[in-house]
């Protein structure tokens, strides 16, 4: 048994300053006894011949000087094994569900290592979600990490809930989880997310970790990492294909940005800590796909931005690592929209190399392509009658603007139980393109329109009778 | 002996260490397994020393060992084709031998040291020679011949060399003085590699990208910088360059960033072929990732890895472009190092040397008389990534200072899908007039115009449109409306460039010329048509003009122009005749 120090020199937030030990190891977990003989766990931050540096993940309160610090000699490990499937555990890995302990098939360690570029397979298999501004325009993809930039009070939950419901790949029948890590939400909400997991049976193939808005913040910086670790379990081990929620982000954030002003470090832009990117990074590079191995791992995580502002740093270190962004609109929530997904600043950028004829259909990127300079242009003229109104519009101005209004009606609108498979989506967007003058329609082969335009397609239905 | 010292402290990548008597930027080994590390500091008794592996379970007291080496990469055939990390350890080699994730305290050479090379001499005994010169030549790639160099810091008479088939390990022949020669050698990466002297650029890099050698070009041996907000197409426009760009050597470095990029690289580069030599793409090429979850010291270190290897190849007498995907990333590599050194903070706690760093880094850019006494270039282009797109921060700032390209990427254009996303009213080229006698000679005499009016037309329409947000277009004179046609057809039909089309993806610079004339030429018969009374609606509605829009993605296109301006012509008469 390791030996325990009552040598606590110092306590500052989460932080507590150890003298006098031997040797400790960097990032060595800590198990720290009260008086009261309950126990807390930290990391070490800073190891030297003088002082070790250690953080309390379940918060400090009701530490003293006199209570105990032992160094366990080894880095903070998940039991993992795949009777985590339906299990409920805290944000720092216990169960909650008052089922049994787990027992551990292996224990592996929480950082993850990187995955070697050389050994990534790059994502290319189509995840139809059936909502139309996703499958349509900003196609996900199996090992792809993808997030949902909203804002509080609009509704990244029941999309998030949505997707994890309809998400599926087409034609296969393989072996799926979730994993879903609350960080910081409140109870409220995350007994929203649950009662949605027991309707529908996903509790079964479900992993749960909840931090929750009054557990301790630190604790936030870990539960993301026993999420991913338990996912790269399923996947890699377990060869299924795992989809990991992560929200809210912006808690995770939150907790960092604390641990740095606890640490007195120089805080980078906003407060937020200089190696905010870094420390992202090495969450959401956590998903991909490896070649020789089945199982995948995908991740959409929900961040809500301060203030609506997609350039607050938590929105944009996470763009800048992610392979994309589904952005929620305020103002389209306001007008009832559901889900009100603003498809312009969205993005996927590994869509290309999962749509096309083999995938999904052979005029899918022109049709998105066109569908977002037509919706563009629209806004841009809606801005515009603002101004000078309609009457100063030309004849095809108009029609720009009836289409933006109809694209939103029509292809962003849709129910919550609504699955729409991708040719509903990909017809649809046709539909609403036939609205404008065929001349107008530059981002699409003539080939294409000949096939797939309403027009032509009844004018070839005509001639075949 | 080796001097071995022991660890006092650890703070992630930074590990402070006593009794070494190291120099600035030695290698060490930390620890007991022997992480690697190079020194960055020394402050009284303590060498302060960066980690370039994770120091997980790390304790004071275990073993600080001094190589007495400084940071070096292995320079010899063999390179090309080969994906590192950021101190040159092969992938596919840590992948042998640790699996698919990366574990620790593996060292990989740089190098295949067992493969052989059939080695041709070109001097002789009894030749005297100077560092830098070529000793001999191997065929490196199907394409790539590559030239065995003496050290730039070694000369003397050759006493003996030898024809045959050898590994970088192998004595090939010795000096008078006993120097053996062999066909690699080392080179500490912080180190430039000397140069006769530098050339001006007055040779375009062809990128085949219309908005890049159409109106903001690039010199072989200049400098670019891509900066833009995430999302806004930096990646895309750097692997285009790449791809198609005319240099015979690529050196590709992903900085900090994805990892499912780099593994698109590796997908794609081998099935691509260079336009130039028919060839697979990877034969010349060399890739560098450090992802943005690998350790940041070794980030840190990736960029001068990169760079080394480019100047090794510019030393060769070849044209070698090197991009960075983000210098962003190096930046705060260096930050989140500095920080752990409690150093003063400079601006938005980058340390204060970082402008003289990046500065430094982008002078080992250039077109050169080498050593051997070739020339070559390196052309380095950097992505910028900007928090918040905001172009005022401290990194894109102290790049556009030393720059001599600018393309700035703008998340509007990239949200209205217009790619590449390059604002043609913000960016700018310093070598235009430099390059314009290559274009005169090797293109046409008219491009210079072509190029000007293009810009002209752009500049018009930008102010057009300023007063079109006042009082909508309806409200402009016929004139004005058919300017912003004709320049919504140079922004669309021109400067947008699908990365994914087969044929769009690259543009060969005598297409580019051919397709810009003939949407100038339209405008000019379009603008007769209206003086002589036709209308604008119809003018925008004629067929030639839809023809021009897909011009873009012929193969061939002299016919297809060849019928578009023939129908031009068929259709301006006939509106003319109207009347
Ligand atoms: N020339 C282009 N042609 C077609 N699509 C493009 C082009 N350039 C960019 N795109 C689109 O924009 C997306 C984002 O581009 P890219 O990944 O290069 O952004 P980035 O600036 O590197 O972002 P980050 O800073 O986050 O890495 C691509 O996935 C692609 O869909
Ligand atoms: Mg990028």
């Amino acid at each position: 048994m390791a030996k325990e120090y009552k040598t606590i020199g110092e306590i500052a937030g989460p932080l507590i300053f150890v003298e006098k030990t031997e040797p400790v190891g960097y990032n060595e977990l800590v198990n720290i006894t009260l008086a009261d003989g309950s126990v807390k766990r930290g990391q070490v931050l800073d190891t030297s011949k003088d002082i070790v540096v250690v953080q309390v993940f379940e918060g400090t309160g009701g530490l003293n000087k006199d209570s105990g610090v032992r160094f366990t000699g080894e880095t903070i490990k998940l039991p993992v094994s795949s009777e985590l499937l339906g299990r409920i555990l805290s944000g720092s890995g216990e169960p909650l569900d008052g089922g049994p302990r787990i027992v551990p098939e292996d224990r592996w360690e929480i950082t993850g290592a990187a995955i070697n570029p050389y050994s990534r397979k790059p994502p290319e298999e189509f995840i139809q979600t059936g909502i139309s501004t996703i499958d349509g325009m900003n196609t996900l993809v199996r090992g792809q990490k993808l997030p949902i930039f909203s804002g509080s009070g609009l509704p990244h939950n029941e999309i998030a809930l949505q997707i994890a419901r309809q998400a599926k790949v087409l034609g296969a029948e393989e072996e799926f989880a979730v994993v879903f890590a609350a960080m910081g939400i409140t109870s409220e909400e995350a007994q929203h997310f649950m009662y949605d997991f027991e309707r529908t049976g996903a509790l079964e193939r479900a992993v749960v970790f909840t931090n929750l808005a009054d557990d301790p913040a630190v604790e936030r910086l870990i539960t993301p990492r026993l999420a991913l670790t338990a996912a790269e379990y399923l996947a890699y081990e377990c060869e299924m294909h795992v989809l990991v929620i992560l929200t809210d982000m912006t808690n995770y954030c939150e907790a960092l940005r604390q641990m740095g002003a606890a640490r007195e470090e120089v805080p980078g832009r906003r407060g937020y800590p200089g190696y905010m990117y870094t420390d992202l990074a090495s969450l959401y590079e956590r998903a991909g796909v490896i070649k020789g191995r089945k199982g995948s791992v995908t991740q959409f995580s929900i961040l809500s931005m301060p203030g609506d502002d997609i350039t607050h740093p938590i929105p944009d270190l996470s763009g800048y690592i992610t392979e994309g962004q589904i952005v929620i609109s305020r103002e389209l929530h306001m007008k009832g929209i559901y889900p009100p997904i603003n498809v312009l600043p969205s993005l996927s950028r590994l869509m290309n190399s999962g749509i096309g004829s083999k995938r999904t259909r052979e005029d899918h990127k022109a049709v998105s392509d066109q569908l977002y300079a037509g919706y563009a242009e629209g806004l841009d003229l809606r801005g515009l009658v603002a101004i000078v109104g309609k009457e100063a519009l030309s004849e095809r101005d108009r029609k720009f603007l009836e289409f933006a209004d109809l694209f939103e009606d029509r292809f962003v609108r849709q129910g919550m139980e609504e699955d729409r498979d991708i040719e509903t989506t990909l017809d649809l967007g046709w539909e609403l393109l036939a609205t404008l003058s065929e001349a107008q329609l530059t981002r699409i082969d003539n080939k294409y329109i000949e096939k797939y335009h309403p027009a032509h397609r009844n004018k070839s239905k005509a001639s075949t009778e | 002996m080796e001097i071995k010292g022991e660890i006092y402290r650890i703070s992630g990548p930074v590990v402070t260490a006593l009794n070494i008597n190291a120099r600035m930027y030695d290698v060490v080994k930390v620890g007991n397994e022997g992480l690697m590390g190079e020194v960055i500091g020394i402050k009284g008794e303590k060498t302060i020393i960066q980690v370039y592996e994770d120091t997980s379970g790390v304790k004071p007291g275990e073993p600080v060992i001094d190589t007495g080496m400084p940071l070096s990469v292995e320079l010899g055939p063999g390179l090309l084709e080969s994906i590192y990390d950021g101190i040159q350890r092969p992938l596919p080699v840590l992948k042998e031998k640790m699996g698919d994730f990366i574990q620790r305290g593996v060292s990989a050479s740089g190098l295949d040291h067992n493969k052989q090379w059939e080695f041709k001499p070109v001097v002789k005994k009894g030749d005297k020679l100077e560092g830098g010169k070529i000793i001999g030549t191997v065929q490196e790639t199907g394409n790539i011949l590559h030239r065995i160099l003496l050290p730039p810091n070694v000369s003397g008479v050759v006493d003996e060399i030898n024809e045959g088939t050898f590994t970088v390990d192998d004595v090939i022949g010795r000096l008078s003085d006993g120097t053996e020669l062999k066909l690699m050698h080392y080179w500490p990466v912080r180190h430039p590699r000397p140069v006769k002297n530098k050339l001006r650029p007055t040779i375009p890099l062809i990128t085949g990208q219309r908005i890049f050698d159409g109106l903001f070009p690039l010199a072989k041996g200049g400098t670019a910088a891509i900066p833009g907000p995430f999302g806004s197409g930096k990646t895309v426009m750097q692997q285009q360059l790449a791809k198609w760009s005319d240099a015979e050597i690529v050196v590709y470095i992903g900085c900090g960033e994805r990892g499912n990029e780099m593994a698109d690289v590796l997908n794609e580069f081998p099935e691509l072929e260079d336009p130039k030599s028919g060839r697979p793409l990877m034969e010349r090429t060399v890739l560098i990732a450090n992802t943005s979850n690998m350790p940041v010291a070794a980030r840190e270190a990736s960029v001068y890895t990169g760079i080394t290897i480019a100047e090794y190849y510019r030393d060769m007498g070849y044209d070698v472009s090197l991009m960075a995907d983000s210098t962003s990333r190096w930046a705060e590599a260096m930050r989140e190092i500095s920080s752990r050194l409690e150093e003063m903070p400079g601006e938005e706690g980058y340390p204060a040397y970082l402008a003289a760093k990046l500065a430094e880094f982008y002078e080992r850019a250039g077109r050169a008389k080498t050593l051997c006494g070739d020339e070559g270039s390196v052309t380095v282009i950097g992505a910028v990534s900007p928090p918040g797109g905001d172009f005022s921060e401290p990194v894109t700032q102290n790049t556009l200072r030393i720059v001599k390209v600018f393309w700035a990427l703008d998340a509007k254009l990239a949200q209205r899908r217009h790619f590449p996303a390059i604002n043609w009213l913000t960016s700018y080229s310093l070598y235009g007039r430099t390059l314009d006698e290559w274009y005169n000679e090797n293109i046409s005499t008219e491009w210079t115009k072509l190029r000007s009016d293009t810009m002209n037309l752009l500049q018009r329409e930008a102010e057009l449109q300023d007063i079109v947000q006042l009082v909508g277009s309806d409200a402009l004179p016929d004139d004005q409306q058919l300017t912003l046609e004709i320049a919504r057809m140079v922004r669309e039909y021109f400067l947008q460039q699908n990365a994914y089309h087969d044929v769009d993806s690259y543009c060969p610079m005598i297409n580019q010329y051919k397709m810009l004339k003939a949407i100038l030429t339209w405008g000019e018969k379009a603008v007769l048509a209206l003086e002589s009374g036709a209308s604008v609606t119809n003018i925008v509605a004629l067929e030639s003009r839809d023809m021009l829009a897909k011009v873009r993605f012929e193969k061939d296109i002299d016919a297809v122009l060849d019928t578009v301006m023939k129908k031009a012509d068929e259709e301006f008469a006939a509106q003319t005749q109207q009347r």
